[in-house]
């Protein structure tokens, strides 16, 4: 597939990133040429140095036999111009825009065909901040990704000594909480996948990605570990774009104290938020911490541009008392590294925000794609069509469904029941189904299984 | 010198523009077929038109642009100028009246203080009455606006005069592009409500001439009365009500009332600032009052208590002054506390007097600035009202209104005191009168009025009325040095 990404910012290099693995051609633009050179350097694609809003430069890049458009600039603006250029001047079939202001968002009319002809448009600030606003929701997890509009859930914990299921098999969940329906879909120990049988035994450190009913979560999460105290009060270092979303999400639930470096940004914080404490000092300040009792606080989020000041002031924040740590870091070298250790979690943008773009990009009828673990694992949610001759899925059972090694079937959501995938389950059409992948090289290959043969049509 | 001819210049139209005013008494006279009183209200147009005439045409050449330091000076001039002429007819009808005294009952008027020199209201001839509420009524909303809003030559000056004249901290939202489109459209909607209120009264059982007086006194929250009794003549509940209703529109927003006319829809007021915190206040004061009272074993039953202490709180409360009953025997807690009121509860944009419930709000809010300031000193705090940010200049202004506000009641108060009035009639009527509420306790309480104080008391009672519709920095920015610099 052609693919063409304007903007070669955090969310346009992690995308071209993640795409050329899987065998598009891509071209990127950007007003900046350092930024492609970089990007170049790294990357098996071609770039080009130009305003991404003129007909010219996207001629030159190629628009004309483009299939996809990613306008992915820092500029709402700019993105809008270029998808509205894209589909009445070339034709391009689909255009995916990054939108940040909500008075664009608000209006739905702007995106149609008649105006912008925006066919998806995407926020990736939103994303994350709805994905902290999870992690705050259920402290115990390390990650908490919604399927089928929020109706089942694949959460990521980590198991600590406490929880009834530690040390037994996982057989022994069926038996302990028969009313709830749960399914292990992967165990990583020591960073090793494990596909999980009936009869593995759960350690102390385990990483455990279990499906569930939404509503169920909370007691699964019991299983695994302690529960914590529910969470009350969330310190937020950075009032960028991500933590005024955050603070502007959280302020009426919780306690929210923002710490902001830069004053004017200071007051135009307090302007917009109602119920947040904006606190005017460097996040990597540890006397400001202990004056604003950083020992009281649930959640820490250290959410500035720079990653070394987030990891900094995380470990002060967890030194200072913080129950759980939260940072966010862009650069996926330290991902790694600090992740498990003094930080609870380390946050990706990128990873984060990628599974919603990979979702249209993707062939089939992919419904939503979660990146899990530094992007080397994927979990997807799927649509089933056809019947049991067009189809290789519709009208099986799941044990009779050839998935490759590596790929298990969590849930499977139908209409508004979920049902978790037992052995036996048979898959109707327009089922959604949760498919968790420990390898992402076999990704194609699951995608493929659920493709309609031409029959079909 | 050069600067004050311009100013005498639109000083001339001004007045040439209020003696058009002289127009509703004539018209009062003619009905009543009251002669004499037709024709001293004539010569008194005249006098006032001729020398406007005379004002305009002899500076004729100093015609200039208004600046800001013009548009102070001509609404001060303006607002001294114009009590001096409207005595004119009081002096001309009642022979017996002193300058002092006509100039403290029209300034009273104009400025909506509805205090009274006058004994007798119920004798004195409808045009004279008339007069007296007009003024009350053309003062509630300003002149100078009404002047803004007819005289387009005013020009781009309009909208340093309607600064100037207008009450509240934050006087730059203008409702339409144009001032003079803005003061229209208040006008307008000031003269709606007035006719709303005038049928109503007629409706509950005024007499016409009643139901103009006091629909406009009650409109300019002035509170002058056809009646020596003021409303308490009546003894009527139905009156009672509907003054109140009318009193709280009053005291409300005219811009808030146009906004919601043209929206057609009630949510306006809610994201008014003032609206609420205002009518939580006068009712839960009135409904605590009432208790307050029937506790005491004033009144009889918990209802009567509700009925008196209703309709005389809103009325302090609201700047107007009318009274239903001599509400200076209830125990001292009682009148104090609605005299507190007067002070606070009127909105920016009202007729009302005081210092404003938005100032109110932002000293409210400043203290608790402090309180969070004290236990997070790295807080970035900005005050918030009606969920805007409001700039610390507003603060601070509003901070040195405040302490003006109380510099000028402590000092006039002292002045009283020296000239030998007794304290809570000295604090009161100063009080009373910087407010431009009207009946303070003691001698100047509902059941007398100012008739007993020295000319003396009375020019210091004058003085504060005009201070507090001209909200003190518009008047005491004559008196500084720069003012007058180059």
């Amino acid at each position: 597939m052609k693919i063409l990404i304007l903007g070669a910012g955090q969310v346009g290099s992690t995308v071209a990133e993640s795409l050329v693995s899987e065998a598009n051609d891509i071209t990127v633009v950007d007003a900046d040429a350092a930024k492609l050179r970089l990007l170049q350097d790294r990357l098996d694609l071609r770039t080009l140095a130009g305003n991404a809003s003129h007909p010219s430069v996207l001629e030159q890049a190629g628009i004309a036999d483009t299939d996809m458009l990613l306008a992915v600039t820092q500029s709402d603006e700019v993105n809008l111009v270029a998808c509205k250029l894209a589909a009445s001047l070339y034709n391009t079939p689909t255009r995916i825009a990054r939108i940040r202001a909500s008075d664009f968002l608000e209006r739905e009319e702007i995106f149609n065909k008649d105006n912008f002809c925006v066919d998806f448009s995407i926020c990736p600030e939103q994303i994350l901040t709805d994905y902290i606003v999870k992690l705050i929701e259920f402290p115990e997890a390390l990650q908490v990704l919604e399927f089928a509009d929020g109706k089942a859930s694949l959460v990521a914990v980590r198991a600590f000594e406490g929880g009834p299921l530690v040390g037994k098999q996982l057989n022994f969940l069926r038996t302990h909480m028969p009313q709830v329906e749960t399914r292990v879909a992967a165990i990583f120990r020591k960073d090793r996948p494990i596909i999980p049988q009936g009869d593995t035994v759960v350690e102390e450190g385990d990483e455990i990605f279990f499906i569930a009913a939404t509503a169920n979560i909370r007691s699964v999460l019991q299983e695994m570990r302690r529960m914590d105290r529910p969470t009350k009060r969330v310190m937020i270092v950075g009032g960028g774009n991500i933590g005024r979303r955050l603070a502007q999400a959280l302020e009426h639930d919780y306690h929210v104290k923002l710490i902001e470096f830069n004053r004017k940004a200071c007051e135009k914080l307090a302007g917009e938020l109602t119920n947040t404490l904006i606190l005017n000092g460097d996040g990597t300040d540890e006397k400001l911490m202990q004056q604003e009792h950083v020992e009281d606080i649930d959640v820490f989020c250290a959410l500035t541009n720079d990653d070394e000041n987030n990891i900094m002031s995380a470990l002060l924040a967890k030194q200072g008392g913080a129950r759980k740590v939260i940072s966010l870091i862009n650069r996926s070298a330290y991902v790694g590294l600090v992740q498990g250790g003094k930080i609870d979690i380390a946050l990706s943008p990128a990873q984060v925000t990628i599974g919603s773009l990979l979702a249209y990009v993707r062939q089939g009828d992919v419904a939503v794609v979660h990146s899990l673990r530094r992007g080397a694992a994927e979990a997807l949610e799927l649509i089933a069509h056809g019947d049991r001759k067009s189809s290789q899925v519709v009208g099986r059972r799941i044990e009779e469904v050839a998935l490759p090694t590596g790929a298990t079937i969590g849930a499977i959501v139908r209409g508004d029941e979920v049902i978790m995938g037992h052995r036996d389950t048979l898959i109707q059409a327009d089922d959604h189904i949760i498919v968790f992948v420990i390898n992402k090289a076999i990704v194609r290959k699951v995608e493929k299984l659920f493709r309609v043969n031409l029959g079909f049509f | 010198m050069r600067r004050a001819l311009t100013v005498i210049h639109a000083l001339g139209l001004l007045l040439v523009l209020f003696s058009m005013t002289y127009v509703l008494p004539l018209a009062t006279a003619l009905i009543y077929a009251d002669q004499s009183v037709f024709l001293d209200f004539l010569l008194a147009m005249v006098c006032t038109a001729s020398l406007g005439v005379l004002m305009w045409l002899l500076t004729r050449h100093f015609k200039g642009e208004l600046s800001i330091r013009h548009g102070y000076l001509l609404v001060v001039g303006m607002w001294t100028a114009m009590p001096a002429f409207a005595t004119l007819p009081l002096l001309l009808v009642l022979p017996g009246l002193s300058f002092t005294d006509a100039y403290f009952e029209t300034m009273s008027g104009l400025t909506t203080t509805g205090a009274t020199v006058l004994v007798g209201l119920d004798n004195l001839p409808a045009a004279i009455n008339l007069w007296r509420h007009e003024l009350n009524w053309l003062g509630g909303l300003g002149i100078i606006v009404l002047a803004v809003a007819v005289l387009p030559l005013l020009g781009i000056g309009g909208r340093q005069l309607f600064k100037a004249e207008t009450p509240g901290p934050m006087k730059d939202s203008a409702l339409t592009p144009r001032i003079a489109e803005t003061a229209r459209n208040l006008w307008l909607v000031y003269l709606g409500i007035t006719f709303a209120c005038m049928a109503s009264l007629k409706w509950a059982g005024m007499n016409w001439l009643d139901a103009v007086c006091h629909s406009f006194s009650a409109m300019g929250l002035g509170g002058f009365s056809t009646h020596d009794a003021s409303v308490g003549y009546y003894n009527s509940p139905r009156i009672e009500f509907i003054l109140i209703i009318f009193m709280l529109l009053a005291v409300m927003n005219f811009a808030t009332h146009f906004m919601a006319l043209r929206a057609r829809s009630f949510s306006v007021y809610r994201s008014d600032p003032e609206v609420f915190p205002t009518l939580v206040v006068i009712l839960g004061s009135c409904v605590g009052i009432a208790f307050y009272l029937w506790w005491q074993g004033i009144y009889s039953s918990y209802w009567l208590a509700l009925r008196h202490a209703s309709f005389n709180l809103v009325s302090i409360a609201t700047s107007s002054g009318y009274a239903s009953v001599d509400y200076a025997q209830w125990p001292i807690f009682a009148p104090l506390w609605m005299m507190l009121l007067t002070a606070t509860v009127a909105s920016a944009g009202s007729t009302g007097g005081g210092i404003k419930m938005i100032r109110t709000l932002v000293l409210v809010k400043q203290a608790g600035r402090e309180f969070i300031k004290l236990l997070h000193p790295a807080a970035t705090n900005p005050m918030k009202i009606a969920g805007q940010v409001v700039s610390n200049n507003i603060v601070f202004s509003v901070l040195g209104f405040i302490f003006l506000y109380f510099m000028a009641i402590a000092t006039l108060t002292f002045v009283l005191l020296i000239s030998g009035m007794d304290f809570i009639s000295a604090f009161t009527a100063i009080l009373a009168s910087i407010n431009n509420c009207g009946p303070g306790l003691g001698v100047v309480g509902p059941a007398s009025n100012y008739q007993g104080l020295t000319d003396f008391q009375t020019w210091i009672c004058t003085l504060a009325m005009l201070l507090g519709r001209l909200e003190i920095f518009t008047l005491l920015i004559l008196f500084t040095p720069q003012f007058w610099r180059r």
